[in-house]
């Protein structure tokens, strides 16, 4: 494809803000393509016709573009991009401009359209959501580069790169030293001489510079230490609460160390008297912990 | 002050606007409304002894029956047409530059440009005319220079050069409403055009013009109006051949003291215009609401 101009290729481009064309109907929107193409008039009619009924808008040709709500928006920009057949679909943030609620039951049509074309989307978001719940593979870019490309669970469970960690869902990171390490285990020393245990992602020896990450979910919570199992328990203060349903979680400062880390409430509804200023305990499994070395990340 | 509450203000609001809409109406009516009365008034009547008139249609009889002066009628109109497509053909690309392709700097320079020309007077600009294309001035003066023609040539006098002068007014009042309606086109538009296929001529005549449709016909109104209504740029550059209404209607009002000839050629002109206007909005099927909001 090198040396084809970007609108000669057979990939096509929902744009951000859908850029339906206003002063045409549904059916001339989706047919544009085709009519530039050269397609008979009724061959026209026809396949627009059969692309309206995919996207669950039979009828709608003689409609006005202002006619239409949010989704049905959406679903006549992917309409008149995939009625052309192309190898690849390119979707540039088109939930951007949407309030939250419709985006997400947006993204749940998308990823219902998307398998029912069976084409290719490549589909470009900020919102992480959208990228985990939408997508087959996730590429993570940062200054123009890849960080990491693979399957949602992949970028989440196994980041490859202290950015991945960092940017993928929400994450403790604990800087420090590494103390030593043993098979895949680190044991770093964090800021106020907190130790920290975490499984090492790539080349890590003792003595290097090390940054750690710690899913909130990963951590257990305790008030009574005794309920606790693992090599490392801390002690901490609740500092606040943030109630958020289901994705309810809780800032501690471990009292050792004075380092913040946020944990994810259970479910069962243990902690839902949890008060600020209360001592509690918490531990997690150093396998589910990630570290890695700094140097590599700078170099990366 | 202290807001004021329910019918009051809403009094207040009403008597407030009324006061500011009171200029407007005053101007309307003193120097619009009541002179087209007066105007209407002598255009109807004879004068049939010293002081003495009577109702008549005898005006505009003799417009029907006097071919020199319904042909200035339909020249004009014609010319006014056709100047105004022409302003409309090169405003166009520049309105395009202005509002899509420059930035920033640019941009306002350009305008500017465009702008400058009407720091001088209309008759300033047509004398500057006059001094590049007339027989002794600057361009048949190079012409002969270059060995294109061997003797200067008359440029001044005929049709182009009414065109000419006439474009070269109303360019401004083209711009300005393309400009304003290029730069309300979502980008995007264009280049998902592209991306699907689309080339240069297709986007432009069913993405770009359907969009500027409001500015493209307000452009058009405010040109073919200002030209056909123009007096100076035709007599100075187009002479005793220009033959434009506007001259037939300053002839019968100071040259030959018959108001009540002129009164009638004013009107006809009036007609004129606003039957080519509402034929323009029919055509491109424009609301005139619509229209105005843009200029």
């Amino acid at each position: 494809m090198q040396g084809v101009p970007p609108n000669r290729r057979p990939v096509n481009m929902v744009f951000q803000h859908l850029a339906l064309f206003p002063m045409m109907s549904v059916g001339e929107n989706v047919g544009y393509g085709l009519a530039r193409r050269g397609v008979a008039r009724a061959e026209i009619t026809r396949r627009v016709g059969d692309m309206l009924e995919r996207v669950s808008l039979p009828g709608a040709q003689h409609k006005r573009i202002d006619q239409l709500s949010g989704g049905q928006k959406q679903r006549i920009a992917i309409a008149r991009s995939l009625v052309l057949e192309p190898t690849l679909l390119l979707l540039d943030e088109p939930l951007g401009a949407l309030d939250l609620k419709l985006r997400e039951h947006m993204k749940i049509e998308l990823k219902q359209l998307q398998a029912a074309f069976g084409t290719t989307f490549v589909y470009i978001t900020h919102d992480q959501s959208e990228a985990l719940v939408m997508s087959d593979h996730v590429a993570v870019m940062q200054h123009g580069r890849f960080e990491q490309v693979g399957t949602p669970q992949e970028l989440y469970y196994a980041p490859q790169t202290p950015f991945v960690a960092g940017f993928v869902g929400a994450n403790n990171r604990v800087t420090g030293r590494a103390d030593s390490v043993l098979g895949h285990l680190v044991s770093l020393t964090g800021p106020g001489g907190l130790q920290v245990q975490a499984r090492a992602m790539g080349a890590v020896r003792a003595g290097d510079a090390v940054e750690a990450f710690v899913r909130p979910e990963v951590v257990t919570l305790a008030r009574d230490p005794a309920a606790l199992v693992g090599p490392a328990r801390y002690r901490a203060s609740v500092e606040s609460l943030l109630f958020d349903g289901a994705n309810s979680a809780v800032l501690l400062r471990e009292q050792a160390s004075r380092t913040e880390f946020r944990v994810a409430l259970p479910q069962t509804g243990q902690f839902a008297d949890l008060t600020v200023g209360e001592t509690v305990h918490f531990c997690f499994d150093p396998e589910r912990a990630v570290c890695f070395a700094v140097a590599a990340a700078t170099a990366g | 002050m202290a807001p004021v509450e329910g019918s009051e203000g809403k009094r207040q609001a009403t008597l407030l606007f009324a006061l500011l809409l009171a200029p407007a109406l005053l101007w309307l009516l003193l120097l619009i409304v009541l002179p087209h009365v007066e105007l209407a008034i002598l255009s109807l009547r004879v004068r049939t002894g010293p002081g003495e008139y009577a109702p008549s249609l005898a005006q505009y009889g003799t417009f029907i029956e006097e071919p020199l002066y319904w042909h200035t009628f339909v020249r004009t109109a014609a010319m006014s047409l056709l100047s105004t497509a022409l302003t409309l053909l090169i405003a166009f690309p520049i309105a395009w530059t202005i509002a899509k392709i420059a930035r920033g700097r640019t941009q306002s320079m350009l305008f500017v440009l465009c702008l400058i020309p009407f720091w001088v007077s209309e008759t300033v600009r047509a004398l500057g005319w006059m001094i590049l294309l007339r027989e002794s001035g600057v361009l048949p003066g190079l012409l002969v220079k270059l060995g294109i023609t061997p003797a200067p040539v008359e440029m001044l006098y005929n049709d182009a050069t009414i065109l000419i002068g006439l474009v070269y007014t109303s360019m401004l009042f083209m711009v300005v409403p393309l400009v304003s309606a290029l730069e309300s086109l979502d980008d995007s538009l264009v280049e998902a055009a592209y991306d699907l296929g689309g080339n240069g001529f297709s986007i432009l005549r069913q993405i770009v013009i359907p969009h500027a449709a409001p500015g493209i016909v307000a452009g058009c109104i405010v040109v073919f109006m200002l030209t056909l209504g123009n007096y100076l740029t035709p007599t100075l550059l187009g002479g005793k051949s220009s033959q434009w209404f506007t001259e037939q209607i300053y002839t019968q009002f100071i040259t030959r003291f018959n108001w009540e000839q002129g009164a009638a050629f004013g009107f006809l002109l009036l007609l004129l215009s606003t039957a080519i206007v509402w034929l323009g909005l029919k055509l491109s099927g424009q609301r005139f609401g619509d229209v105005m909001q843009r200029t």
